[in-house]
């Protein structure tokens, strides 16, 4: 089933077409990589995709938790987060003045069935899902390895947890699509190696589909299925990571002419 | 949980004893009439000001009109009580819905843009609502003000005593309505509008909805708090309710911490005290709140309490059991 | 006949005040795209230039050489001033909460008020400015003082000093840069914090001249005087689009006619409230105002 599909999408910025004809699909349990030199256009599609940009031409479809096709081309960040898709952002957006537990309770509260006055009455409605949601996020929370600091303010912990916290934080909103934006940014080999086998393992636990952002070629070449290539905001190659390490177009992109990588 | 639903019950006894206990010494006479005017005007102030922290301090968006949103839930309560012949309470619940409404259609245009025009446009609103006031002379008494606002009752010896009753009653009750929303779900979701507009977005929470919802709270709030004080003072004026209040109510909300609701509840009582001590001030106060301003947000932003609340069994650990790790666990689970 | 006649008039009285709004709101407009800060002590820094020039013609008298004097004196010294709030009390905040800063702003501008209220040289009373004795030359039924002249002139001589400097100069390229993109900017070699401090100072140097100007014009001087101007310029700067400078003339020119039609043909009581009523309309209808981009947040 295809989970997203992304037709001739384009952004102008001012007189900068930031992105030209971007087409994508993507197909249900995919992992697909973006990616590109720096200043590509990458997270300009991310946020096109999430409805915090609106391209200027072209059309987004997502099909929903529900199964149905959904025309998100204008919608805002939380209507298309509320329809299943998530995302990290590539600067760390945590709740920093938050506990790491609030951060992940926030994106339960879209769902929540009590209402204010449950809230402010203290009803016994309130109490049972509120025990809910702590369940809930904890559970996420030892996932991560990250329950042991649930009371510890977000900007307090250290860089790696803070992006392990984004990417719980996101899939507590409960997404069948995940965006991660440069989850390794910053991150040493054994880091990466772990975020590795943990987009892995969340893939099959909770049955997303997943695009990634990244520079970081062996993230990118380890668990890609499928990657698509940008340069100054258009596709250049398309294919399985073997197809684009060899296409000559892409070392361009990144490595300037007459450089072969292969050589 | 179970031992914040303990702490909040014993901080509520205690409040509601206390209170009891003061507004006895008032009646009996062992708190003399000025003291007693005083601790309520502080009341008062600490409704409004808790209305303020709402909006500002948990959802990071910076108000100024709050005496505006003060001078309809007085005018309101005053016509209610006067013209209509309501009930106390139906008019002060009443001063409260009507202000929301207030709140809602000024927060409806300003809110839905990114950034500080809630500052300017609440700042502009109060000034509006001022010049309504006067221009509406016949209910509202004009320039000159609403003489003859009947009290809480119509026994002069006890009305000081019931003054103060009904409210810290009402200071008390917001506090605890007040804490149950931002202890939950709804709580934080507007505290995520607070700490990142953008992730909040991203997490599902209707940005925009959020802020229209604390905003109409807040207005409600403070709304009731001005119903409060049209019988207690007993006569109404627009020019109190000024720029400068709605700077008063800033001031503590900055000084208690943006964010900690027992930070606005001691900053309330201590600065409407000491605004009583320091009247030989007069103009050296508006030049003395705005350094003060000035020096906790370029030196200590959060204020007294931070974001921080009190915790009862917290002190009672820290004072009368020397085990200091159980402490420090019950600290941490207090945060959420 | 008697409408025509009136509502010329008016638009004659409008372009004077708005002459100055504008001079004010280029204030907020630069400062606003430079530091994304809405400076709510400007209005009062109005004030501090016309107490500026008060001091200069009192002591000296009205010439048009005094006045020239009046208007250097109070520009610079209000830029120094603009200098001196920037780096003391926004620098340390440029990283902060948003909403810290603007407290501190506020902070910032009943200060100024209160603080000028309470020195014994300024005092809470108002005080006569000295200016022209007015001369009128009528035009037909119209009449146009030779002050209403003098404030149209000198705000349009500079607005096309400033337009020279943010368009033809590298300092005005520079501002432009950090306007534009702060970090880039600064990569790029250019004194960030310099830049900053040279734009709170050219702001405040027109609010003085607008202060000056204002009071030449309504000759009364008293603390307060800048708080209501200022609100009125700040509606001027988001009707034009807030942080662009051409917006700001056209919005600073746009308050004034309102205000002066509303006065002739309404009510005056009235002229007050039209501002807020404007700055409403606009939030509902085009929150980027007439000259504006909508520019999204980098995420």
């Amino acid at each position: 089933m295809t989970v997203l599909r992304a037709k001739d999408i384009s952004i102008l910025f001012g007189g900068l077409k930031a992105v030209s004809n971007f087409n994508m699909t993507l197909e249900e349990g995919e992992l697909l990589g973006l990616i590109g030199p720096n200043g590509a256009g990458k997270t300009t599609v991310f946020n096109m995709l999430t409805g915090v940009y609106h391209p200027t031409s072209g059309e987004i479809e997502f099909t929903d938790k529900n199964g149905k096709v959904q025309n998100i081309t204008h919608m805002k960040p939380f209507q298309i987060t509320q329809m299943g898709m998530a995302r990290t952002f590539q600067n760390i957006r945590l709740f920093k003045d938050l506990t790491v537990l609030d951060n992940i309770r926030i994106a339960y509260h879209f769902n929540v069935k009590y209402k204010s006055a449950d809230a402010v009455f203290r009803t016994p409605a309130f109490f049972k899902e509120e025990a809910e949601i702590t369940r809930k996020a904890v559970a996420l929370l030892e996932i991560f390895n990250l329950e042991h600091k649930q009371a510890e303010l977000a900007k307090n912990l250290p860089y790696g947890e803070q992006r392990k916290l984004e990417i719980a934080r996101a899939l507590a909103t409960g997404p069948k699509l995940l965006l991660l934006d440069e989850p390794a940014a910053g991150m040493n080999p054994q880091e990466t190696q772990d975020l590795m086998k943990l987009i892995r393992f969340i893939r099959e636990k909770f049955n997303l589909t997943i695009l990634l952002i990244e520079h970081d070629m062996n993230l990118v070449m380890g668990i890609c299925e499928r990657i698509i290539v940008l340069d100054y905001g258009q596709t250049i190659a398309e294919g399985t990571p073997d197809q684009v390490s060899k296409d000559p177009l892409v070392m361009k992109a990144y490595l300037g002419e007459g450089v072969d990588l292969h050589a | 949980m179970k031992k914040n639903i303990a702490n909040g019950l014993t901080l509520a006894a205690i409040a509601v004893v206390f209170t009891g206990i003061l507004a006895a010494l008032v009646y009996i006479g062992v708190i003399d009439e000025y003291t007693a005017q005083i601790l309520t005007l502080a009341g008062i102030n600490v409704i409004v000001a808790l209305s303020l922290n709402l909006i500002s301090g948990f959802t990071g968006q910076l108000a100024l009109g709050h005496a505006g949103f003060m001078a309809v839930g007085a005018y309101t309560t005053a016509v209610c009580i006067m013209k209509f012949n309501f009930p106390m309470l139906l008019a002060i619940l009443t001063s409260g819905l009507v202000t929301a409404v207030f709140g809602l259609i000024i927060g409806f245009p300003t809110l839905r843009l990114r950034g500080d025009y809630l500052a300017i446009v609440t700042l502009g609103f109060g000034e509006i609502i001022r010049v309504i006031m006067i221009n509406l002379e016949q209910i509202t008494g004009g320039a000159a003000g609403l003489k003859g606002i009947p009290s809480f009752t119509e026994d002069i010896l006890l009305a000081p005593a019931l003054s103060m009753l009904w409210v810290f009653s009402v200071m008390i009750i917001t506090i605890i309505l007040m804490s149950n929303l931002i202890k939950s779900s709804y709580g934080r979701a507007v505290l995520s509008v607070r700490e990142d507009e953008i992730a909040a977005n991203s997490m599902g929470i209707n940005v925009f909805y959020y802020k229209m919802y604390a905003f109409t709270i807040s207005a409600f709030i403070a709304g009731v708090g001005g119903g409060l004080y049209a019988p207690f003072f007993g006569y109404l004026n627009p020019t109190m309710f000024n720029f400068l209040k709605s700077v008063d109510f800033l001031v503590i909300v900055v000084l208690g911490g943006m964010g900690s609701i027992t930070g606005t509840v001691i900053a309330g009582f201590v600065l409407t005290y000491l605004q009583e001590f320091l009247r030989f001030l007069r103009d050296y106060r508006l030049v003395i709140y705005p350094l003060l301003l000035i020096f906790i947000m370029l030196f200590r932003p959060s204020g007294l309490m931070g974001n921080r609340e009190i915790s009862i069994l917290a002190l009672w650990q820290r004072l009368f059991k020397s085990d200091r790790t159980q402490s420090k666990v019950d600290k941490a689970g207090e945060r959420q | 006949m008697g409408f025509l006649h009136e509502f010329l008039q008016q638009m004659v009285n409008g372009l004077s005040l708005g002459s100055i709004y504008a001079l004010l709101a280029l204030g907020y407009t630069m400062v606003y795209g430079i530091v994304k800060l809405i400076n709510f002590a400007h209005g009062d820094i109005l004030m501090l230039g016309a107490f500026g020039g008060f001091f200069v013609l009192a002591a000296y008298g009205v010439t048009p050489l005094t006045f020239v004097l009046a208007l250097l004196v109070g520009m610079i010294v209000c830029a120094v001033v603009g200098i001196v709030i920037e780096k003391t009390c926004y620098k340390p905040l440029r990283n902060a909460p948003r909403i810290n800063a603007l407290i501190t702003a506020i902070g910032v501008s009943i200060f100024i008020e209160n603080g000028a209220r309470v020195v014994k040289v300024i005092g809470p009373n108002p005080k006569e400015f000295p200016t022209f004795k007015t001369v009128n030359f009528p035009i037909g039924d119209v009449n146009i003082s030779q002050i209403q002249i003098i404030v149209f002139v000198v705000s349009i001589a500079l607005m096309f000093l400033l337009t020279y400097i943010v368009n033809h100069t590298k300092l005005g390229k520079a501002m432009r840069a950090v306007s534009f993109d702060r970090p880039a900017a600064y990569l790029m070699g250019i004194n960030v914090d310099w830049i900053i401090s040279f734009t709170f100072a050219l702001g405040s140097a027109l609010a003085a001249a607008a202060g000056i100007l204002f009071a030449s014009a309504y000759p009364q001087v008293e603390p307060y005087m800048g708080i209501i101007p200022g609100l009125k310029a700040f509606v001027a700067a988001v009707l034009g689009g807030i942080g662009s400078i051409p917006g700001a003339m056209l919005g600073g020119f746009i308050m004034g006619i309102a205000e002066t039609l509303t006065k002739g043909f309404i009510s005056s009581q009235l002229a007050d409230a039209i501002a807020f009523g404007i700055l409403i309309l606009i939030l509902v209808v085009k929150p980027s105002g007439i000259l504006g981009k909508n520019v999204s947040e980098k995420v």
